[in-house]
């Protein structure tokens, strides 16, 4: 939890009692059918590594020769090879990417600064001290406790804010003997606080995949919770978080995010940056197998990152801290099969600080359209309230 | 309501132990924390001018990377930074396990505790690099010395620290009118992170009668706080801003501009009735109540008002108080609480605290998170949340049953009797429901859990 935001809206309260921050539960209108996933690649994306302009002239002077094994896309763009399972989300008009985008955040280039002007959503850094995701969670209408997930270990400050949100991690397993199960309710009951939030608990847990009650061995209890609690590397963390996101999704929840780490590829970033988007690809396969196609059609998973890399390769094959980089956008909802951007070309000249790619489109305008096609949100509520000092432009048309 | 031993271990202390005895009154306990401090010596932590070699090391790293790029040597000095870092994460976990040490054996619990809470109202961690592990060479060098005297030369230690300098951007602040900001103009200009967070979280409080004027012409009188790599803290006077600054109605600043300047700064707001009043019922609400009894803060705030922030008087102030010992149960314990009053109860031996890096993980730091707490990598300059409702979540309580029944089995093979625990971690009157779920469990483990995820012993 951000709770920074948290003691500064506890403290605020009396003030904006008559906002409808406050009162998140009470909205009219009828509650959106549309989902959205937000997943934070923490590092840096190196866009440039993952939709390659093979078209561009000055390819090749920046990155050198394409890779054959890259995936064509559109006659100028090809995919990472590692993106491979996602062909055929972009041949059914499912996956889209927008190219040559980023925050307003410039110059420094750390991550630090930069993910917090990512989940914080405003112009500049300190301005503001909730998330952007949580800001929108006001205007959505119909929005009650369970609509918003922040689902992992990360603290996730892009869902941080005066409206409540659900938090748990897959990672936050339990199995029990029905036994212990009974007596932990048990000794609870001297607590209401505790007990209520053990009871959720309870149920979360069941919901995630294998059941709390466990009919086994102690031994065998122990091995499988040294198990759970060993999982945060490797692969089935990330679709550990998918498939409950999923569950979630699949339920009264509407709104989800969690984070996807390794992208700060400044070192042999061929291996480095396969093994990332692996992870990534393996999360919206998962999305999508997880939902059912009614759903799956009204879902949009979105992912974003702080920056981009350097344009050229360093001396250690990798890319150093950028500017400019892509965003990826994957679901049913999407009017996809396209990169979407206003491509500034790779010559030196036409690079940010003659270095990085250049950012031709504030990324929140694209986070922007695509909430207001999703939830009909009013274009001052966006450019005013969820992304302050965002100009929201044309529409790129991201949705069917 | 007054002085209890055993609620002194729970509320003010680490836990009851099994070995360690718990202080008999609120004079010992001031008497151990003002005395010498024999658990930090028997099981010690790098200090930060130690620590300093290993950003000296990267420093020159660094350098050699630049001067070196696209040669074949660059890929060596990358191995040795790798190796810098690595050796600092190293540390950081041995120092994890020192403080877990401290905490299982200490008979001064009420400094460990005070250490974690001024710790994490002076929040700063280290952004990139190997500084990312200097949280607990900062706590011991600046922290933890400083915890039973004035506040004011706490405030000045932590405020001014090279890791405070760097966490809250102070290390790039010139003033506007600087000679450094008018030689490279557009470049180098004022960064008001460290004089707001002076004002708003360490001394006045959210609430405090301060102005944004304040708040930049503090900033302006910070300008020059630096440090160096080699020397630590610094005044560079090519980024003070020239002139006197107006703080709260106080002129400061001396023509030849300096750490005095600030200092006198420091001290007068360390003095000021809101700093008092905030601090006071922090402490309050740390270790007492989410609401505090009135009568408990205006006694602290007025004996730091009488003795200009003499932080024992405060204590003493607060320990005294019949309202300090209202009957449990009281706050939550924070996940490091918990966690480190489960050891001392369990009675944990140092060996077995000494894990692998990545047995800490499995059994400390990764359980940890899941509580809510990511050790030493705080959300921001705030620290941890005060209020028990950011604490009792799902996750959280989740977090702490798993860890109450899986984890105190490898910490200690031989778990005690479940029936014998019960009065080991909770006292001589634990409740009739914990009783009866220590009998009727199935299994050691089991037993041992119930009674550790019990709300008699997660809150104090």
């Amino acid at each position: 939890m951000n709770r920074r935001a948290f003691l500064r809206n506890t403290l605020v309260g009396c003030s904006v009692a008559a906002s409808p921050l406050i009162t998140p539960i009470s909205f009219a209108g009828a509650p959106t059918d549309n989902r959205l996933v937000v997943i934070l690649l923490r590092g840096g994306m190196d866009g440039l590594g993952v939709v390659r302009p093979h078209g561009d002239p000055d390819y090749i002077a920046t990155r050198g020769a394409p890779d054959r094994r890259a995936l064509d896309l559109d006659g100028f763009f090809a995919l990472h090879p590692a993106l491979a399972d996602l062909m055929p989300l972009w041949s059914a008009g499912e996956l889209s990417f927008a190219h040559a985008v980023s925050t307003p955040y410039r110059d420094k280039r750390s991550h630090f600064d930069g993910q917090d002007l990512l989940e914080a959503g405003s112009v500049a850094l300190n301005q503001v001290r909730d998330g952007w995701m949580n800001r929108m969670l006001a205007h959505l209408p119909g929005a009650h406790l369970d609509t918003a997930y922040a689902i992992g270990n990360d603290p996730l400050p892009v869902l941080s804010g005066a409206v409540p949100v659900k938090r748990w991690s897959p990672q936050a397993d339990l199995a029990l003997s029905p036994q212990a199960i009974r007596l932990a309710h048990l000794v609870m009951e001297d607590d209401p606080a505790m007990a209520a939030a053990l009871t959720e608990a309870f149920e979360l847990a069941d919901s995630d995949g294998d059941a709390v009650a466990f009919e086994g061995t102690p031994r065998e209890m122990m091995s499988m919770m040294a198990a759970d609690t060993r999982r945060p590397r490797g692969q089935t963390a990330e679709v550990g978080l998918a498939k409950f996101a999923a569950n979630r999704l699949s339920g009264a929840s509407r709104v989800a995010s969690f984070s996807i780490n390794g992208w700060d590829t400044h070192a042999r970033q061929e291996r480095n940056l396969a093994r990332a988007l692996q992870s990534l690809s393996r999360v919206i396969v998962t999305l999508r197998d997880e939902l059912s196609p009614h759903i799956w059609q009204r879902t949009t998973v979105v992912a974003v990152t702080e920056f981009g890399r350097t344009a050229r390769l360093n001396g250690s094959q990798g890319t150093d801290h950028g500017t400019g980089g892509a965003m990826l956008m994957a679901g049913g909802a999407l009017n996809g099969g396209r990169v979407i951007t206003d491509w500034p070309g790779l010559a030196e000249a036409d690079l940010y600080d003659r270095r990085d790619l250049m950012p031709t489109r504030d990324v929140r305008a694209h986070l922007g359209w695509l909430m207001r096609g999703m939830f009909a949100l009013d274009r001052s509520a966006i450019e005013r309230d969820i992304f302050p000092g965002l100009e929201l432009g044309d529409d790129p048309g991201l949705l069917l | 309501m007054s002085f209890d031993p055993v609620l002194a271990d729970i509320r003010f202390g680490c836990g009851l132990s099994p070995t360690v005895s718990s202080p008999q009154s609120v004079t010992q306990m001031l008497e151990n924390l003002r005395g010498p401090d024999l658990i930090a010596a028997q099981y010690p932590i790098e200090t930060f001018p130690v620590f300093r070699e290993r950003v000296i090391e990267r420093t020159a790293l660094r350098r050699d990377l630049k001067a070196n790029r696209g040669t074949a040597k660059s890929d060596d000095i990358r191995q040795a930074l790798a190796r810098n870092n690595r050796a600092g994460r190293k540390g950081a976990v041995s120092w994890l396990a020192a403080h877990l040490q401290r905490r299982t054996r200490t008979a001064d619990g009420f400094r460990e505790r005070l250490e974690f809470f001024w710790g994490d109202h002076f929040t700063a961690t280290g952004k990139a690099g190997v500084l990312q592990w200097a949280g607990s060479p900062y706590t011991e060098s600046a922290i933890r010395p400083f915890v039973s005297g004035k506040f004011e030369n706490l405030l000045i230690s932590a405020a001014t620290h090279p890791l405070m300098v760097h966490y809250l951007d102070q290390a790039v602040s010139a003033g506007p009118n600087s000679k450094r900001a008018k030689r490279k103009p557009g470049q180098f200009g004022l960064n008001e992170n460290l004089a707001r967070e002076i004002l708003e979280l360490h001394t006045l409080g959210v609430d405090g009668p301060y102005t944004q004027d304040d708040v930049r012409q503090l900033a302006e009188l910070l300008a020059g706080l630096t440090h160096s790599v080699k020397e630590g803290r610094k005044f560079r006077k090519d980024f003070a801003e020239p002139g006197a600054e107006t703080v709260l109605g106080v002129s400061y600043g001396s023509p030849n501009r300096g750490f005095e300047d600030i200092e006198a700064a420091l001290r007068d707001l360390a003095r000021h009735p809101a700093t008092a009043r905030h601090l006071s019922t922090k402490l309050a609400v740390h270790f007492v109540s989410d609401t505090p009894d009135p009568m408990l803060i205006q006694a602290m705030t007025a004996a730091y008002r009488d003795t200009d922030g003499d932080l024992t008087a405060v204590y003493r102030a607060m320990l005294t108080h019949p309202s300090a010992w209202a009957p449990a149960p009281g706050n939550i314990k924070l996940p490091f609480d918990y966690i480190t009053s489960a050891c001392r109860a369990l009675d944990v031996m140092p060996r077995a605290l000494r894990m692998k890096e990545k047995t800490m993980r499995r059994r400390i730091y990764t359980p940890m998170q899941l509580m809510g707490h990511q050790w030493q990598r705080p959300d921001g300059p705030d620290g941890l949340e005060e209020l028990d409702a950011a604490w009792i979540t799902p996750q959280g309580m989740a977090a702490r049953l798993q860890w109450a029944i899986a984890i105190p089995q490898l910490l200690r093979p031989k778990l005690p009797d479940p029936r014998e625990f019960l009065t080991t971690a909770l006292g001589p009157m634990p409740p009739e429901r914990v009783a009866f779920a220590a009998e009727a469990a199935e299994s050691r483990a089991d037993g041992i859990g119930l009674i550790l995820a019990s709300p008699a012993f997660q809150r104090r």
